[in-house]
C-alpha cells in the first residue's frame, strides 16, 4: 500500500507542455513535470532560463499562454485563490515591511491568509523558533541581516500551513555559510512538517540538496532526475587542463587520445572513463605544454556543461548579484 | 522514508483545508491592511512632525502676511475678522488633503518594496486591499487634521465641543474621498517615477483650487468652473463654515460659502458630493486591482 501511494498518485505538482510567451519572446517552451509529496525539488538553470516564469506560473501569479498545471490537485487556471491558500511562497526579491517587527509581518500574514484567531500566536511562536528567529522577533525588519530576512520570509510562507512551499531563488545574494543554514531549515522543515518544496537556483551546489532536479536551458527541461543519476550521465571522471597553447592541445587531445574537450574560459575539460589511466597518458603524449591538470567526480556543473554546451555562468551572476543585494539594502534603508 | 512519507500524506489527505468565509476573510484582511498604515504612522513619528510643518508655516507666515495685507479689504476686516480666521480651516483642509492622498498613495512604495506582492498574492479578494489602504489614508488624514484644532485659540477662531463633533464627520467625509482618489491613482501607477507628476499636476492644483487659500466667489468664468469641478472644494467649505460658526455672525460665513448659480450648497449635499467622489474612486481602484497580470 505504502508503494502503491509512493508511485504516482501522490503527485503534487503537475505540469504539462507549459508555454509562457511575451510577444515574440517565449521564456518557457514546453515544460512537463511532476513533483511527488514530500519532495526536494530542484529547478536548476541560468538567469533567464525561464525558472522564475514557471513558478510564476505554477504559484499562480503568471497566467500560461499555453498547457496546464494543477497545484495540490487543484487546477492553478481554474481555482488560483484555492491554489494559493495551499502554498507557501518565498520570492526571488524582499517582500518584507522593514518598519514592523518580524512577529508584526508574521501577524500580518497570519491575517490575511485567515489563519484561525486561537492558533496565531502559537503558530508564529512555532515558526519563529523553528527558524531561530524568537529572540528578534521583537526587532523591526530593517535591523535584520540578509540571512535572517530569508529565514522570516520562510517562516511566513509556512505559516498557514501549506502543503507546498515554492521558493524562488531563496539564497540569492547570501554568503555561502548562510545559504548553507537556509538549507538545514528547509530540511528540517521537510522532516518537521512533511511538506513539499519545489525551488528554483543557479547555483549548482545547492541543487546537491535536492531529492530531485530538473535542468532548464532557454525555457526547456533538458534533464531530469536525482543529483547522482543526472552526475551519472557525465560518466567517469573529469580532467580540466590548462595549456599556454590551449588550441594545439585541444586537437592533440582529439587526435592522439580520442576524446573531445570542452573549451571553457582557457581551460580545456573533458570526461574520461578512468583518469588513472588517461592522465599519465596525456602528459607522456602530448607535445604541447600542461600547465596544470584537476581531476575530480563530475559536479553537476560538468553535467549542465555536457547538456547545454555552456557553463552556468556563476562568476557572472554573482557580481550582478551582488549589485543587486547592494541596491536592495541600499533602497531599503532608505524607506 | 516510504512511511514518513505514508504518514505525512495520509496527513494532508484527511486535513481537509476548511471553507473559508470570504466576507470574513475580507474583513479581516482590510483590518489588518488598515491597522499596519496606522502602525507605520505611529513608528514614523519624524513623517508626523514633518507633516505639521507645512501647515504650520502656512498659517503663520502665509496666513499673517496676507492677513496684514488684506485688512482693510472689503472682504475681510470687517468686524474684526481675519484673512487667517478665514483660512484656518483651510489650512486643516490642506493637511487632510495631503495626508490622505500620499497615505493612500504608499501603495506605490509598497510595490516598489515587493511587499504589495505579499498583500497580492493572499487569498483574499483584492477588494479588500482598497478599501484597507483607503481606510488607512483616512484616519492617518483625520488625525493629522485634528491636531491642528489646538492652534484654534492662536489664531483667533473659537472651537467647542459641539464644534468639534460637527467637524470629525465632514473632515472624514473629505479624508474618504481623496484617501480614494490617492488609492485609485497608486493603482495605475507602476513605480514612483509618475508620483511627481501627480504630485505637480493633480494635487497642487486640487488644493490651490480647493478653496483652501481665498473664498470661491467672484473669480473669473474658467476658474470658478475648475473651483467646482475640483472634489476637494466640496470637503473644505463644510469644514470652513463649522469651524467658524462660533467666531463669526453666519451671514459673514454665508459669504464666502460654496455656491453654484448662486446658490449656497447646504452641506449635506457637499458631504453627499465627496461620498459619491469617494465611492467612485474606490470602485475604479478595486477595478484596477482585480486585474491579474
Amino acid at each position: 500500500m505504502t508503494v502503491e501511494r509512493m508511485s504516482g498518485s501522490e503527485a503534487v505538482i503537475e505540469a504539462t507542455g507549459l508555454v509562457k510567451r511575451y510577444g515574440q519572446v517565449e521564456a518557457v517552451r514546453g515544460i512537463d513535470l511532476e513533483v511527488s509529496h514530500g519532495e526536494i525539488f530542484g529547478f536548476l538553470g541560468p538567469n533567464g532560463a525561464g525558472k522564475s516564469t514557471t513558478i510564476s506560473i505554477l504559484c499562480t501569479l503568471l497566467t500560461p499562454t499555453a498547457g496546464t498545471a494543477r497545484v495540490a490537485g487543484i487546477d492553478v487556471m481554474q481555482d488560483p485563490a484555492r491554489v494559493r491558500q495551499r502554498i507557501g511562497l518565498v520570492f526571488q526579491d524582499p517582500s518584507l515591511d522593514d518598519v514592523l517587527t518580524g512577529r508584526e509581518n508574521l501577524e500580518f500574514h497570519a491575517f490575511i491568509y485567515s489563519v484561525p484567531a486561537g492558533e496565531r500566536a502559537r503558530r508564529i511562536d512555532e515558526m519563529l523558533a523553528l527558524l531561530q528567529l524568537t529572540e528578534r522577533a521583537g526587532s523591526q525588519v530593517k535591523t535584520y541581516s540578509g540571512g535572517m530576512k530569508r529565514r522570516l520570509e520562510i517562516a511566513r510562507g509556512m505559516l498557514h500551513q501549506p502543503e507546498i512551499l515554492f521558493l524562488d531563488e531563496p539564497t540569492l545574494g547570501l554568503d555561502p555559510q548562510t545559504r548553507q543554514s537556509i538549507w538545514i531549515h528547509l530540511k528540517e522543515l521537510r522532516a518537521t512538517k512533511g511538506i513539499t518544496i519545489f525551488m528554483t537556483t543557479h547555483y549548482m551546489d545547492e541543487a546537491e540538496y535536492c531529492d530531485r532536479i530538473a535542468i532548464i536551458d532557454r525555457g526547456k527541461i533538458v534533464a531530469l532526475g536525482t543529483p547522482d543519476e543526472l552526475k551519472a550521465r557525465v560518466g567517469g571522471d573529469v580532467v580540466t587542463i590548462t595549456s599556454s597553447r590551449a588550441d594545439e592541445a585541444a586537437v592533440e587531445i582529439k587526435e592522439l587520445l580520442g576524446v573531445v574537450p570542452v573549451r571553457d574560459n582557457g581551460s580545456l575539460r573533458m570526461e574520461v572513463p578512468d583518469a588513472k589511466v588517461f592522465v599519465p597518458r596525456l602528459v607522456r603524449e602530448l607535445k604541447a605544454p600542461v600547465d596544470t591538470v584537476t581531476l575530480r567526480r563530475p559536479s553537476l556543473d560538468d553535467v549542465f556543461l555536457k547538456l547545454t554546451g555552456h557553463a552556468i555562468r556563476d562568476e557572472e551572476a554573482g557580481t550582478k548579484d551582488q549589485m543587486r543585494a547592494m541596491a536592495s539594502r541600499w533602497m531599503g534603508r532608505r524607506r | 522514508m516510504s512511511v514518513k512519507a505514508a504518514t505525512s500524506g495520509a496527513g494532508s489527505a484527511t486535513r481537509a483545508v476548511e471553507p473559508i468565509d470570504t466576507r470574513v476573510a475580507s474583513l479581516r484582511a482590510i483590518y489588518i491592511i488598515w491597522y499596519r498604515d496606522i502602525l507605520r504612522y505611529w513608528r514614523d513619528r519624524w513623517r508626523l512632525v514633518a507633516s505639521l510643518a507645512q501647515p504650520l508655516l502656512f498659517l503663520v507666515v502665509f496666513g499673517s502676511g496676507l492677513s496684514s495685507a488684506l485688512g482693510r479689504g472689503a472682504l475681510f476686516g470687517a468686524g474684526g475678522f481675519t484673512y487667517i480666521q478665514f483660512m484656518y480651516p483651510g489650512i486643516i483642509g490642506m493637511a487632510i488633503l495631503f495626508t490622505a492622498i500620499f497615505g493612500a498613495m504608499s501603495i506605490v512604495w509598497d510595490r516598489e518594496f515587493g511587499f504589495l506582492k505579499e498583500v497580492l498574492v493572499a487569498p483574499i479578494d483584492r477588494s479588500a486591499v482598497a478599501i484597507g489602504k483607503a481606510l488607512g489614508g483616512t484616519t492617518q488624514a483625520m488625525i493629522q487634521g485634528l491636531i491642528l484644532l489646538v492652534l484654534a485659540p492662536f489664531v483667533g477662531v473659537k472651537i467647542n465641543l459641539l464644534t468639534i463633533v460637527e467637524l470629525l464627520p465632514l473632515a472624514a467625509v473629505l479624508a474618504f474621498g481623496l484617501s480614494c482618489f490617492g488609492v485609485a491613482l497608486a493603482s495605475t501607477m507602476k513605480s514612483l517615477q509618475g508620483f511627481q507628476v501627480v504630485m505637480n499636476f493633480l494635487m497642487m492644483p486640487m488644493f490651490f483650487l480647493s478653496g483652501a487659500l481665498f473664498p470661491l466667489t467672484n473669480l473669473p468664468g474658467w476658474m470658478t468652473v475648475l473651483t467646482r469641478l475640483d472634489p476637494a472644494s466640496y470637503g473644505i467649505d463644510p469644514l470652513r463654515r463649522v469651524a467658524l460658526s462660533e467666531s463669526a455672525p453666519s451671514a459673514l460665513v454665508e459669504r464666502f460659502a460654496l455656491t453654484i448659480n448662486n446658490h449656497v450648497l447646504p452641506i449635506p449635499l457637499e458631504a453627499g458630493v465627496m461620498l459619491a467622489f469617494g465611492a467612485l474612486m474606490l470602485g475604479i481602484a478595486v477595478m484596477m486591482f482585480q486585474r491579474r497580470d
